[in-house]
């Protein structure tokens, strides 16, 4: 079983995030950045299937070159080896644009199964697996809260509003993982150790056969016209229950007109 | 008038259109005339199409196929394809559930066309708005290539009634085995409730980790029936075991937008915040009065919970 994973790196949710101002796609040199912590659920399914049906994890990144930290986290944690996009044409790439580029990618490589997060957390598109599944044709097993792979099938209960549903399709498909799917593993010394010597691949548009012109802010399929801090909120009121909290709560609901 | 083609996106429990819908086919108006789209297995559009009708749509496309149902995604997808492909449409505007955002984007692919998600407010220009960051940015987009497709964020926009003809138009439905690999075999719904549902509702009232356990959420459900509105839960509430996964609020979870969002025992980590940070008025009640979740609130409450919500509660339903 050759697993791929998709593995983004995204400025850290919980530090400050910005847009840069001079061409408004986000501001990842000065960013916290990090590995998308989805992306780690995506991981350790990958890892857990290969526990149980054998076979080697890819790691598969599209971004700048401070993504190998990124890389080397998934490589830590246990995954085999790691294929690098990097290339300055690529920024400011749109979801589409981003998806050609994952899918050329993954054409060079054998896989019998693709993972992939739920969603990154800079975007929050929630949409790869999707595109994917369009571009090269293989079905999409989106939102995963439990995967099995039984033969050549495999098969997800797919998350969602009341419940979930049960979907399934043949391999090789491509699976998004939410985070309710496993608890992902903290890398060993061992395995930090191990991941320095593991082989990771750089590659180009062109060792990909994508014209340049055909990615990248330029010829995006969309674009940010402006960006804005969101305005502040008004000061909001604070107040102390000294036995009357209650009653100052439904007071102010009440001023509201909500009661 | 230009042509919209707004997807209808329907209820499991009922099969009648969600609300999103109704603002789907409200915010699509400023780009032109709305036309809805029904898919799904044969006997969907019957019972709704009045609803339709009633907010704008001036035709409705019908196209009905078991193998809409019986397979994920891909099927609706083709057949917004094949309308787009008719009919040349201005714009596409589809609810933005997890779905449809996927819809969305494979019919971007289709059609070589760009594709803007979560947006909350489209202008006649065809700029959209949409919350970044958790809800600290605003951006203004556009779509530069193609027919501009748009979802649209639950409770962004309010449904606005202007009747139209609603003219039924069957459309042939032809699935490619292409689009039949990935099958539906279960939809299974794990818990039912008589509260208005979460990402539709004017009201919600959450539960953090400080509710402690899944008793005492009996406190929150309390809360939410006297003001008529929705439960929901934090991440630490939902692995804690104290409520449903279903109900979660925040970036993982679902997005809400109500009028109001009242917080109970949560800190406010800002992975919660994208859930709830454009609700239009929020309330929080911790006892921690360093709790990150006050920076937020337009009115908060510095106690137990356990004395105050009870008592708000109480106070609430006397008043009705
Ligand atoms: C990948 C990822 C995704 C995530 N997604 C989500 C998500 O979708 N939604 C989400 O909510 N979180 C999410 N989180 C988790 C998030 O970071 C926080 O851990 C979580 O929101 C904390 O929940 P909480 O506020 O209930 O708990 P805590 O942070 O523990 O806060 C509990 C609060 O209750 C107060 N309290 C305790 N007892 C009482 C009492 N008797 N009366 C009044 N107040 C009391 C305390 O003062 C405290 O402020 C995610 C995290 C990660 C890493
Ligand atoms: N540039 C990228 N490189 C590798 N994987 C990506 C990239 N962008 C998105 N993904 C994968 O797709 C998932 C969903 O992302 P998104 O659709 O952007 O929300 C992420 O969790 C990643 O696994």
């Amino acid at each position: 079983m050759n697993i791929v994973v998709l593995v983004k790196q995204v400025p850290d949710s919980g530090s400050e995030r910005k847009l840069d101002p001079s061409d408004n796609t986000v501001a990842r040199a000065t960013a916290d950045n990090v590995i998308n912590e989805m992306d780690e659920y995506a991981i350790e399914e990958a890892l857990t299937v290969k526990e149980a049906h054998g076979g080697e994890v890819t790691v598969l990144t599209v971004g700048p070159d401070t993504a190998t930290d990124a890389i080397r986290k998934a490589l830590s944690m246990g995954a085999d080896k790691a294929v690098h996009v990097s290339d300055p044409a690529i920024h400011g790439s749109c979801a589409p644009q981003t998806s050609a580029i994952i899918a050329a990618a993954l054409s060079q490589l054998e896989y019998d199964l693709v993972l992939c997060g739920a969603e990154s957390t800079d975007g929050q598109v929630s949409v790869m697996p999707a595109l994917i599944s369009e571009r090269l044709g293989i079905p999409q097993l989106s939102g995963a809260r439990k995967l099995t792979i039984e033969g050549s099938m495999a098969k997800i209960e797919r998350q969602t509003d009341g419940g979930y549903w049960e979907v399934e399709a043949p391999l090789p498909a491509i699976v998004s993982t939410w985070d309710t799917i496993n608890e992902p593993r903290y890398p060993s010394f061992k395995g930090i150790m191990a991941a320095k010597k593991k082989p990771v691949e750089t590659k180009t548009l062109a060792d990909l056969g994508i014209d340049p012109s055909t990615v990248g802010l330029a010829t995006a399929t969309s674009r940010v016209v402006d960006s804005a801090g969101r305005p502040p909120k008004g000061e909001g009121v604070k107040v102390a229950d000294e036995g009357d909290g209650a009653e100052k709560l439904v007071g102010y609901l009440a001023a509201q007109k909500i009661v | 008038m230009a042509e919209v083609l707004v997807l209808a996106e329907l209820n499991p429990a009922d099969g009648g259109p969600r609300k999103t819908t109704l603002e789907a086919l409200t915010a699509a108006r400023v780009l032109g005339e709305p036309s809805a789209v029904v898919l799904g297995a044969p006997g969907t559009a019957a019972g709704i199409k009045d609803v339709l009708a009633e907010y704008g749509a001036v035709k409705v496309y019908v196209a009905e196929s078991d193998d809409v149902d019986a397979y994920l995604v891909a099927p609706k997808a083709e057949v917004l394809a094949q309308l787009v492909a008719e009919r040349s449409p201005a714009a596409v505007v589809i609810p933005s559930s997890p779905e449809g955002k996927e819809i969305a984007g494979r019919l971007a692919i289709k059609t070589g066309s760009g594709f803007l998600t979560d947006v909350t407010e489209i202008a006649a220009d065809g700029t959209a708005t949409q919350v970044a960051f958790a809800g600290a940015t605003i951006v203004h987009s556009q779509v530069t290539v193609g027919t501009p497709i748009y979802t649209l964020r639950g409770n962004s926009v309010t449904p606005e009634p202007a009747p139209a003809a609603g003219t039924e138009e069957a459309v042939q439905v032809a699935v490619s085995e292409a689009a039949k690999q990935t099958r539906v075999l279960d939809r299974v719904v794990e818990q039912k409730s008589n509260r208005p549902e979460l990402t539709e509702a004017a009201i919600v009232v959450s539960g953090g980790r400080g509710v402690a356990s899944a008793e005492n959420f009996s406190v929150i459900e309390g809360l939410a029936d006297s003001l008529g509105g929705a439960v929901g839960a934090s991440r630490a509430a939902v692995d804690s075991g104290f409520y449903p996964h279903s109900f979660q609020v925040g970036q993982t979870g679902k997005t809400v937008s109500p009028q109001l969002y009242i917080a109970v025992g949560i800190s406010g980590a800002i992975q919660h915040r994208a859930g709830m940070q454009t609700s239009k008025t929020i309330v929080a009640v911790n006892k921690d009065p360093e709790a990150p979740i006050f920076e937020l609130a337009d009115f908060g409450v510095v106690g137990d919970l356990f004395t105050v919500v009870p008592a708000a509660t109480e106070q609430i339903s006397a008043r009705k």
